[in-house]
């Protein structure tokens, strides 16, 4: 059972202000959907190990060389709001 | 035949020979795209591109193109559909859009999508749904449901889109054209803003096989900006796939044909596998066993990967930026959390939190753990088949297009129409889908061929010898003969 207050936690944790009709929607949702997802406890595991790639690649690493990248006045053209070169954001300390 | 409804490789030989230019191929295109995307939606932008007057010798295929909108090119904006990304202009090209560049590609425009590729009718885009070319009261499929039905309407001569659950695949069964879900690791995933990293794959949606084994060609290899993308050689598939077909084994999945599947799919496939049979094809039936846990499996490790991969849509850096009228918490956080409630959507708010869920304290184990296990035993299960067979034929969807608003507000029945399809994206293997014959009511029916990793030969070999003793994707979307 999920409860809104669960749904509360949750969207905090994922930083989304939610507006109550939309706590009270996403908490049927997701009771159904979670419902739904109980048939995967139904195997047992134990001895399986986890997936998290497909491809059998170990760590991929590169030589440390300089090359080639963005500029910063180019990276900094997608700013919503930029100071001095840097991303400019809301007071962080008061 | 008008230009714009010719297939990508016939333009390529009227363009060497001189019978035509990319100019007049783009008029013919622009032209019918003012016309027939009023009703279609498949486009959320056009791009003014000009084609260049003289093509360099390596601009083999100068050849205009769709691209679904989460696939970055340099200064266009790109937004994956999503309010959050209103007016983002990504400053480099996706991977495959350099590649497709070098060929002396024209991107004609980014076509309309699910946001962030959540969905599977493309009725979560903030711009509005798309129709379907072959019944307007019906979803093209989805999430690149824009690219699928640009290409069925004629309005391009093919597109790129991208699948992590059968996003290519089950549109392009539904607008009755042709789509590849490429083994995991063939694409450069470079520049397509992610969903879910593990399973998504870019891929091309043409208007016959051969025009999608081209544009793989095109696309595909290694990069060494993406980092999962693996380094082998890539075949040529146009030329590969002539050889015949003989003496091919293939796996009909018993789990494929259960309850829940239309009738009418069911009775394509079998006439399907007819005609592979006549051509020396031999069939048996095989088992997948894992496949009814496959849903299950994708929605908590694809929200997962999903929740993780979409935090950084906050306001700190791009595109959508809000604040609330009064402080809640802090400035900082109140700006994250009024952002990324306004900036979201229904859908996107949904995977975003049950990803969020499966992924935090006490809840790890059992869910996400328990997936990427539960991951393991489905991708177990193409392996052993494998081991046996050259392939595995299905239907790319249990109905065929369904109806605008049907499913919207039930999540799960969404989530099942990616039945046939979302165990590909788990097990990270190949897929094309085809047509391979009309409902009743005139709606088109998607066959679903699996190979093993990175034997995309043999899908488009079976693919190819099966268009060729076929009509189906010669059919025209009746409103536009």
């Amino acid at each position: 059972m999920i409860s809104q207050n669960d749904v509360k936690y949750i969207a905090s944790l994922a930083r989304i202000h939610l507006q109550d009709d939309e706590i009270q929607q996403l908490t049927r949702d997701l009771e159904n959907i979670l419902q739904y997802v109980t048939k995967l406890s139904s195997l047992d595991v134990r001895q399986i190990e986890p997936t998290t790639h497909v491809v059998p690649l170990k760590n991929v690493s590169r030589p440390d060389l300089v090359k080639p990248s963005l500029k910063p006045n180019i990276a900094l053209g997608i700013a919503v709001e930029q100071h001095q070169g840097a991303f400019k954001v809301p007071k962080v300390i008061e | 035949m008008k230009l714009n409804e010719l297939s990508a490789h016939s333009l390529v030989d009227l363009l060497k020979s001189k019978k035509t230019t990319p100019q007049e191929v783009l008029q013919s295109l622009h032209a019918h795209i003012v016309q027939t995307d009023k009703s279609i939606k498949a486009y959320v932008r056009l791009n003014s591109e000009k084609p260049e007057s003289t093509l360099s010798e390596n601009q083999t295929c100068p050849v205009p193109i769709a691209i679904k909108d989460n696939i970055c090119i340099a200064g266009h904006e790109t937004t994956c559909c999503s309010k959050i990304l209103e007016g983002f202009r990504p400053p480099y090209d996706a991977t495959v859009i350099e590649k497709l560049r070098k060929t002396g590609a024209i991107f004609l425009g980014q076509t309309n999508m699910d946001e962030f590729a959540f969905g599977s009718s493309t009725e979560n885009s903030c711009y509005g749904s798309t129709s379907n070319p072959w019944d307007k009261d019906c979803v093209p499929g989805g999430s690149s449901g824009g690219s699928a039905a640009a290409v069925a309407a004629h309005e391009t001569i093919w597109a790129l889109g991208s699948d992590t659950g059968g996003s290519i695949r089950q549109p392009a069964a539904f607008c009755g054209v042709v789509g590849v879900k490429p083994t995991y690791g063939r694409v450069s995933r470079y520049g397509l803003i992610a969903f879910a990293s593990s399973l998504d794959q870019i891929g091309p949606i043409a208007k016959d096989v051969e025009d999608a084994a081209l544009l793989l060609k095109i696309i595909a290899g290694y990069d060494e900006k993406d980092s999962t993308s693996v380094d082998v050689p890539v075949p040529d598939y146009p030329k590969d796939m002539r050889q015949e077909v003989k003496g091919l084994k293939v796996g009909i999945p018993k789990e494929y044909f259960v309850e829940g599947l239309d009738k009418e799919i069911k009775e394509a496939i079998s006439a399907a596998i007819e005609v592979l049979k006549k051509l020396g094809v031999s069939f048996k039936e095989v088992s997948l066993p894992h496949t009814e846990y496959a849903i299950a499996t994708y929605y908590i490790i694809a929200t997962a990967e999903a929740s993780s991969n979409l935090a950084r849509y906050d306001g700190v850096q791009y595109g959508l930026r809000c604040r609330p009228s009064k402080t809640r918490k802090s400035p900082l956080i109140d700006m994250y959390e009024e952002t990324r409630d306004k900036g979201f959507g229904k859908e996107a708010k949904r995977r975003i939190m049950l990803g969020t869920y499966s992924l935090s304290t006490g809840y790890y184990d059992a869910y996400y753990l328990q997936g990427q296990k539960v991951r393991t035993l489905i991708k177990n299960d193409f392996d052993k088949v494998f081991q046996e067979f050259d392939a595995v034929i299905t239907p790319t969807s249990p109905t065929p297009a369904f109806k605008k608003g049907e499913r919207i507000n039930d999540p799960l029945a969404m989530y099942l129409s990616d039945i046939y399809t979302i165990s590909v994206n788990l097990g990270g293997v190949p897929a094309i889908s085809l047509p391979c014959g009309f409902s009743k009511t005139g709606l088109p029916i998607g066959l679903q061929i699996i190979t093993k990793p990175f034997d995309e030969e043999t899908m488009f070999r079976l693919a190819y010898a099966y268009e060729q003793h076929t009509e189906w994707h010669k059919q025209k979307p009746p409103q536009l003969k």
